[in-house]
Formats: C-alpha cells, structure tokens, sequence
C-alpha cells in the first residue's frame, strides 16, 4: 500500500502541489432484509479504490479510482493536479491549511465478535425470530427488518509525512412493525427508526435483543391505529433517547458545521444561522443545562475513530457549554479563519468522496439530579414523544419540524394513554432554551444514524450522538390539518 | 519537473460491449459455482463535478469506478453480492462470497426467478448518449461555472451550486438470456445566487447535452430571483393559494412515486392508490416514461428488463404503477422496467417522472393570482404520513406574495404540512412550458402549477 500512495503524492508533488493527500479505502459490507417474515435480501458488498487531494496554486483538486496500481497512482495524482489549476481559474481566496503535526499510527474500533465471522445463518435466524414475533401480532400488516455491517481499512498518508491506518467497524439492527387500516398506517421501530447502530461487534446486536422486544413494539403499532390524534396546542414534551439524538443531530450538529457557515453547502443543504460573530458573542443557544461536545473519542459511536479524513486526530470539542455556543466543527482549512486549529471533523464516504466537515459523535451530556423517568414524574401534564418519524429543518437550522412514531399523554406525572401522529415544530434556539430538564447519567446511552446526507456528489455519513432524553416547556405541537 | 504521464481525460468509462462482455462472464462463473440463475450488473461511471460557492470553485472531483452486481439464485434460495474489484481475485471472491450465502438462507417462497426476455430487441436510445458530455473537462465546467460567477457579480450577488458531467455505462446478463447495455450521459447545474440584502434565488438544468446548459442563462435567473427577493418581509402562516414553480412541482410527484405507485407501496398495503380512484384534478397528468426526449431517455432497467411507459395519473385518475421482476411476479404481471439494483426492499421506483404540460402560459398563472404565493422551490421535505400523503417542508430561495396577478414583494419563508394528495386536487391551472430538472429518483420534467390551497403551518427567520 505504501508504493502506492508514496506514488500518488510524489507525482502530485512533481506536478506542482503545494500539499497532497491520498487515502485507500477497502470497504466491506454485508446486509439482511426480511419483510413479513419473508427473507428478502442478504448481500454482500466489497468496494476498494484510492483518492488524491491536492492544492495547487491555491486551489484543491480531487480525483480517485478502484484501480489501485501505479501507473494508475501517477494519473490520478496527475488529474487532481490539472482540476485543481481548473479550480484556479474561479478562486478568490487560496487554500491556508493549519499545521497539525503529521499523523502516525494506527486506530481499531473495539470489536468482540467480530460481525463478519458470525455464520450468516445465525444472524439470519436472529433477525428471522425478531421479525417473527412481530409479525405474529394481529394486526400487523407488515414488518421490515434489517441487520447490516461494515468494515473499512483506511489508509491515510500526506506529503508532510502523514501515514495512518484504520480498521472502523460498525453494526447495526432493528424491527419496524406497522399496522394499516384503511386510510391510517402506523408503526413502531425497535430500538430506533432506522435501526440502533454502534461502533461495535455483534455483541452490540445480541445485546438489544430484538426478539424479546418486538412483539411489545408490534403490539403498540396496532394500538396506535385507534388511539386519538395528538391535538394542536402548547404542551411541555419530554424527548425520549431515541427522538432526542436525532433533534440534536438536525439542529445543534449540522448549525454547528463551520463549511456550512461559510457558505459551501449552500446551494444543496442550506447554510447555518450560526454566523461566526455569535461565536465571538457568546450566542445563547439554549438553557444553561445543555452542553454538546463533538466526541470523536466517545465509546461506540459511529463518529469515533483515531484520526479523521486528514489527518487530525480525535479529539472532543465542545460545541455548546452551559447553554452558550463556544465552538464548531471545523477543518484544516475552515478552522484557521476563525484563529483556531482543526477539531478533527473531515470525513469521506469512501475513496471516491473529498472528506468534507461531518459530525462525529455530538453527544448532550447528561446533568445530575434526575432520571428519565424521575423527569416524567415530576411533569404535570406533557408528551413524552418517541422514536422520529419525520424531520425537516430550514436551510439555515432555525425552523425545525419532527414527527415521532408515538407520544405517550402524561398527567400527574405519569404516561396515562397513547397519541397517534404527533409532531412538534419550533425555532432551534428558542427550542433549547425551553430546556429545563435533562436525565442523568443513568439514561445516557450511545446512539446514531447511518444516513446523514450531505454534500455533491452526495455522501452519506455514520454519525454518533449520545443523549439521555430532556424536557422542553411551551413548544408547539400537533401541526397541520388531519 | 517530469511528468510520468498525461493529465488528459481517458475515454468514457467502459464501453457498453466491454460491460456486457464482463457481466456475461460474471454470469457463466455463477453458473459454474452452482448457481442455478444468475443475473450480473455492471455500472461504469466516469463522472466529475465542480462544486463552487463566494463565487469560486472550492471542490472539484473526478471519479472513474465500476460495480458489478451479482444476483443468483439456488432454488428459491437467493443472494446478492457487489464489488468494485474488477482483477481476477475481486470477481473470484465475488462469485465465492455470492455462492457462499445462498445456500445458507431461507428460500424465498414467492420467488418470480429472474425476468426473461421479451423476444423483440432493444431498441437503441440515441438520446440517451451526448459525445460532447461524456467529453466535458475541469476546463469546460469551469467556464461555464464562471459565467454563472459573472451573472452573480453583474448584481453584486455572491454565486454558489455545483456542475456535474457524468458518462456511464449500464450492462445487464442473465441467464436466461437477458442481454442489455447502453451508454447515458447526465449534465446538471444547479445554482444559488445570494444578495448582500438578503435575496436568494435558484435556477437549475438538466439534459444528456452538456451544450444544453449555458450557465450564463443560468445565472442571470438566479441572479434576477435573488435580487427580486431582496430584504423579505414576513407573512403569517395559513392557507394561501399558490404558484409552485417547477422547481418546486418536483418534490409533489417525486413524492407520489415513492409512496404511492411503486407496487411494493400497493402489496404492503401503505399506498393510498387505488386503480380508478380520482386523486387529482382533471388537469393532472403524470407518468414515467423513460422515452420521453425532454427527460434522460433510458431502455432498460437494472433488470435489463424494457422500460415500459407508465401512466400513473391521467387527467386525475389512478390507472398504472411501477413493477420489478418481483412484485409483478407477486401480481401476475409482467415488470414494467422499474427495477433498482439488487437487493432492493424498497421495490420498483420510477427513473424518468413526466408530468404533462397544460395551456396556460406560465405568468398567467400569476396573473390569475388574486391573493396567493409564488414559490420558487422547497427545502428539506418528509413524510410526515405516508397513506394521506402528509409531508412537510420549507419554501426556499425566492417566496413571494402576489396580489390581483402581480408580485407585490418578497416574504420570509415558510413551512407548510399539507396533503400532496390535496395539493393535486387543488391544481387549477398548469403551464404549457415545461422545465427538466433532477429529482430524487433521476431526471423529472414539470410544468409550474396553480394550486387553489396551500397550507402553511410555520415560519422562519429569513
């Protein structure tokens, strides 16, 4: 590997770059589908290919291909070269990257059972018997369950003598059973919409142990077919773990994306109201209770790794202290315009992506004092809302709109019925200003998603987020006509 | 300095005789490790994209990659595999890894096989392949990126967006004899101009032609949108009639496709389609058709299987959805070349959304306008219902308020929660003039549209 990617930067170096870099990535994946009980995928992907980044004249050039030979190397580094004196052509401010030291070393997620020795029959009987159980409820009109993992072998080396590898895997699994009748579809998901991820082995899959818990969840998904509406109005709402991380995630780790502050997401995903003076400012994002740190150190999560995409390493960076906005997640390039050096956030989808600024973990500390349920009963009168069904959040992160698979009606300190359809709409910083309650440690768990898009040509990014569910005060719920 | 080679572009991606060559042989080795069907897909793509935003270029990549999809069945018992590894090891352990799995997983009872030939050749797609795209440098698209940097700098607006060129080659074998490759091109420019005062504004396009696109033309609309939308002012939420314009048409009928006439949403029971169910206005007219010589023409599937022309919604009315090798097996039909790549647990999607022009010329839509709002394009929507078709979004990138047929001013966005289901009942008026823009399953062509109610339901700060 190394007489490739000593090729690539040489012959970028030869050709006129200022600074390269070059990343080999392998890629392994395998999946399982089933639906209804009926086994309807399992597939196996493999993916292998190099990427060269270079600045010449200012300018960044990126090139990659699956053909990991030198000659190859050398036309790679080559066309990087000659897109980056194109990318001259429309510059306005050359490229200033920070001076981390050159990285070294090696990095390797925790894995006790390794996912990819599992027999495949095994983890399709697993999953199989989850599904089942869900299926088995009456009422239930179909079921859709997954199980995935991948694994990548990442190679990083750059012309100021950075050479790093990587082994970073991940695993994920979950049941959706989903009812129907008539004009009304609902369901429930276990543990998370989407699935429940980690930064782990299959003993991250054993452990949620779906087949004891889908039948509950199957159950529930009917029962919501002839619970009432959730009414219009203004409710205090506890956000359970598993809706919490994802309002986290759309509207305190995206905001807190510096490309996206200066303006290079914007004709795709939008820009961030989080300009750069409210840095300076000490902008009040939320309650003094929230605090958010960028961990790409944290255990188990899909943001976690030893260096990131060039070459910075791990670190955490707090983002939001005490309820005030102190930083952002930044890049070589990015962090330097603000008098700061790199956090460490540039991450790739593969060797055919440029890293581009990605949340790793974005993680709401949890505060002493209460738990989850501690939390529920000391609330009169609220929603617990769980499981996200729905987000959406404007081009600049302010107005946002989530809709949860289920809200649990709370009066006098208990969950007293079930509410179809809710959703909850409000504006990020007056959101988590309402924040008057987060659960302790006790609830604290690691989360994620494995589809966070951003960026053109499109990537989709693994991200953690710890979180330990929080109570909101006056926030607007049951929106729209239904 | 010496050079070891050329930084000239190569030819496109691989040829389509290359590609087929390759997925028959991937075919012939499943066979011979046991399979007893196989179907193997292979995707060249050769593509790069400028991306600019402060009116500069600030990424610009190139990708050349291959994926070979190998599908096979045992019996019932099937398994999918995919690699990027084209050398002797990567398409071994591709047919080992493959045949490792499916005789290890449960039979798939309802199992269809892989599709069969049809009997009649597939006709060649002229239009689906433009020499001068597949052709397209870092040079060319940084031209025409910096035309749409002068149109933003002639009103002091700053440009952002992206131009992307790509050339790929679509081969499908099976082993019943399906035999299918062709070349595509695709050329896209989207742009966001931004005014120091507070305006946005978006132009986009779309064609298999690279010289289709003039960035100038571009961006003067988007510079002329952004500098009308300056300093917005806000409006309340609630139920407005409205002009979406094309742009903004996309989302509704990529929507509709997704949750409503895929036949996996019809056999799950979540589709609120029902055949001969009136859902629109009779002014609504909508289906994929991949022929159609405005879109990005295709013949096959990833089946291989022929595109058929699939009329979703004609003059409001329910008629067809889009089948797969499966789900028309599970239906008793035959597919209709909808199929994604294997495995897919989403079913058939559609690749090529049409929806038919109507008479009105596109400013009498305003025009007709006696109180309502123009919107140029919406932002970040989802599903907040799938069977009543509830989605939420944000206006993005030029609202503005209209009164007695004029545009009166710029308005702060807004979120709205509304039936696309209703917004389709409500269509008063379509435009006769049609745009080709990129939705979220391929090329869409939409005409702008009157719609008599929409409901906004928030409000943003900008």
């Amino acid at each position: 590997m190394r007489d490739l990617t000593d090729r690539a930067l040489e012959t970028a170096a030869q050709l006129g770059a200022s600074y390269a870099d070059v990343r080999v990535v392998r890629r392994l994946e395998e999946s399982i589908a089933i639906k209804t009980g009926r086994l309807e995928g399992v597939a196996t992907g493999e993916s292998e290919g190099f990427g060269v980044r270079v600045v010449v004249d200012g300018a960044w050039g990126f090139a990659s291909s699956h053909r990991l030979e030198l000659d190859e190397a050398d036309r790679v580094a080559a066309t990087a070269v000659r897109i980056a004196k194109a990318s001259a052509s429309a510059l306005r401010r050359p490229t200033v990257l920070d001076d981390r030291p050159p990285a070294t070393g090696r990095f390797e997620t925790p894995v006790v059972e390794d996912p990819f020795e599992v027999p495949l029959e095994a983890k399709i009987a697993d999953l199989m018997a989850a599904d089942t159980a869900a299926v088995a409820v009456k009422g239930i009109a179909f079921t859709e369950s997954m199980y995935a993992a991948q694994r990548e072998w990442k190679t990083f080396a750059a012309t100021d003598g950075s050479f790093t590898e990587q082994v970073i895997t991940h695993v994920g699994s979950a049941v959706e059973a989903n009812a129907v009748d008539g004009d009304e579809h609902q369901r429930r998901s276990f543990p998370d919409s989407g699935g429940g991820w980690q930064a782990a082995g299959y003993e991250y899959i054993r452990g949620l142990n779906l087949a004891d818990r889908a039948e509950a969840y199957a159950d529930e998904a009917v029962a919501l077919l002839t619970a009432p509406q959730c009414p219009p109005g203004r409710r205090t709402i506890i956000l359970d773990p598993s809706q919490l991380y994802m309002q986290v995630h759309e509207s305190c780790g995206h905001p807190t994306e510096l490309d996206r502050v200066f303006g290079t997401e914007a004709s795709y995903a939008g820009t961030s109201f989080l300009t750069t003076d409210k840095l300076t400012d000490g902008f009040q994002y939320g309650s003094e209770l929230v605090t958010i740190v960028a961990d790409a150190t944290a255990p188990g999560g899909m943001g976690t790794f030893g260096w990131d995409d060039e070459g910075v390493a791990a670190q955490a960076v707090p983002l939001i202290k005490n309820g005030a906005f102190v930083g952002y997640l930044s890049s070589r390039e990015t962090a330097p315009r603000i008098g700061r050096r790199s956090g460490g956030a540039m991450r790739a989808d593969g060797w055919n992506r440029l890293p581009l600024i990605r949340m790793t973990n974005i993680n709401l500390l949890p505060v002493p004092g209460k738990s989850l349920d501690e939390i529920v009963a000391d609330t009169d009168d609220g929603l617990y809302l769980s499981q996200c069904r729905s987000w959406s959040i404007d081009d600049r992160r302010l107005n946002f709109q989530f809709a949860t698979e289920v809200a649990y009606d709370i009066k006098g300190g208990k969950k007293v019925g079930l509410l179809k359809n809710p959703t909850y709409t409000g504006i990020t910083y007056e959101f988590w200003r309402s924040c008057d309650a987060i659960a302790d440690e006790r609830d604290f768990r690691m989360l994620g998603t494995p589809n966070c898009g951003k960026g053109e040509p499109g990537q989709i990014g693994h991200v953690g987020h710890a979180v330990s569910g929080a109570r909101f005060r006056d926030v607007q719920v049951g929106v729209g006509k239904w | 300095m010496v050079s070891r080679v050329s930084a000239e572009p190569r030819d496109t991606a691989g040829h389509d005789s290359e590609g087929l060559a390759l997925a028959e042989q991937v075919v012939q080795r499943a066979l011979a490790a046991g399979a007893t069907e196989a179907e193997a897909l292979v995707i060249a793509d050769d593509s790069a994209l400028t991306r600019f935003a402060n009116s500069e270029i600030h990424q610009n990549v190139a990708e050349d990659n291959v994926l070979v999809n190998l599908r096979i069945a045992i019996g019932k018992r099937v398994a999918v595999a995919s690699t990027g590894r084209m050398d002797e090891e990567g398409l071994a352990n591709l047919v080992a890894r493959v045949t490792a799995i499916a005789p290890n997983v449960e039979e798939l009872e309802d199992w269809g096989g892989l599709p069969e030939p049809d009997g009649a050749p597939l006709p060649p797609q002229p239009l689906a392949y433009v020499e001068s795209t597949a052709a397209a440098t870092p040079e060319s698209r940084a031209a025409e990126v910096r035309a749409v940097i002068a149109a933003a700098d002639a009103v002091g607006a700053l440009a952002f967006g992206s131009f992307r060129t790509a050339a790929e080659t679509v081969s499908v074998a099976n082993s019943h004899g399906i035999r299918a490759s062709e070349r595509r091109t695709t050329a896209h420019m989207i742009t966001v101009h931004m005014s120091p005062d507070g305006g946005t504004g978006y132009a986009e396009a779309a064609s298999t032609d690279v010289t289709a696109i003039s960035g100038a033309a571009l961006g003067a609309e988007a510079a002329s949108k952004a500098r009308s939308s300056d300093r917005p002012q806000s409006i309340e939420p609630g139920e407005y009639p409205v002009v979406l314009e094309e742009y903004a048409v996309v989302d509704i009928v990529d929507q509709m496709g997704y949750l409503g006439f895929s036949a996996s949403a019809v056999q799950e029971g979540r589709s609120f389609y029902e055949p001969g169910k009136e859902i629109g206005s009779d002014l609504v007219t909508i289906l994929d058709d991949a022929g159609d010589p405005n879109g990005m023409p295709a013949g096959f599937d990833y089946e291989g299987v022929r595109k058929q022309r699939v009329p979703w919604i004609e003059r409001g009315i329910c008629r067809e959805v889009l089948y797969d090798a499966q789900t028309a097996s599970r239906a008793g039909r035959r597919s209709t070349g909808h199929a994604y790549p294997a495995p897919n647990p989403y079913g058939p999607l559609p690749g090529n959304i049409v929806m038919n022009a109507g008479t009105s010329a596109r400013d009498d839509l305003i025009s007709s306008l006696e109180r309502g709002l123009l919107v140029t394009r919406f932002h970040y929507t989802n599903t907040v219902h799938p069977k009543l078709a509830i989605t939420t979004g944000m206006t993005r990138d030029g609202t503005f308020l209209v009164e007695r047929g004029k545009i009166v001013g710029p308005v702060k966005n807004l979120r709205f929660t509304m039936s696309y289901l209703d917004a389709l009942a409500g269509v008063s008026a379509v435009a006769r003039e049609r745009k080709t823009v990129v939705g979220g399953f391929g090329a869409v062509v939409v005409p702008a549209l009157r719609i008599d109610a929409w409901t906004f339901t928030g409000a943003t700060e900008h």
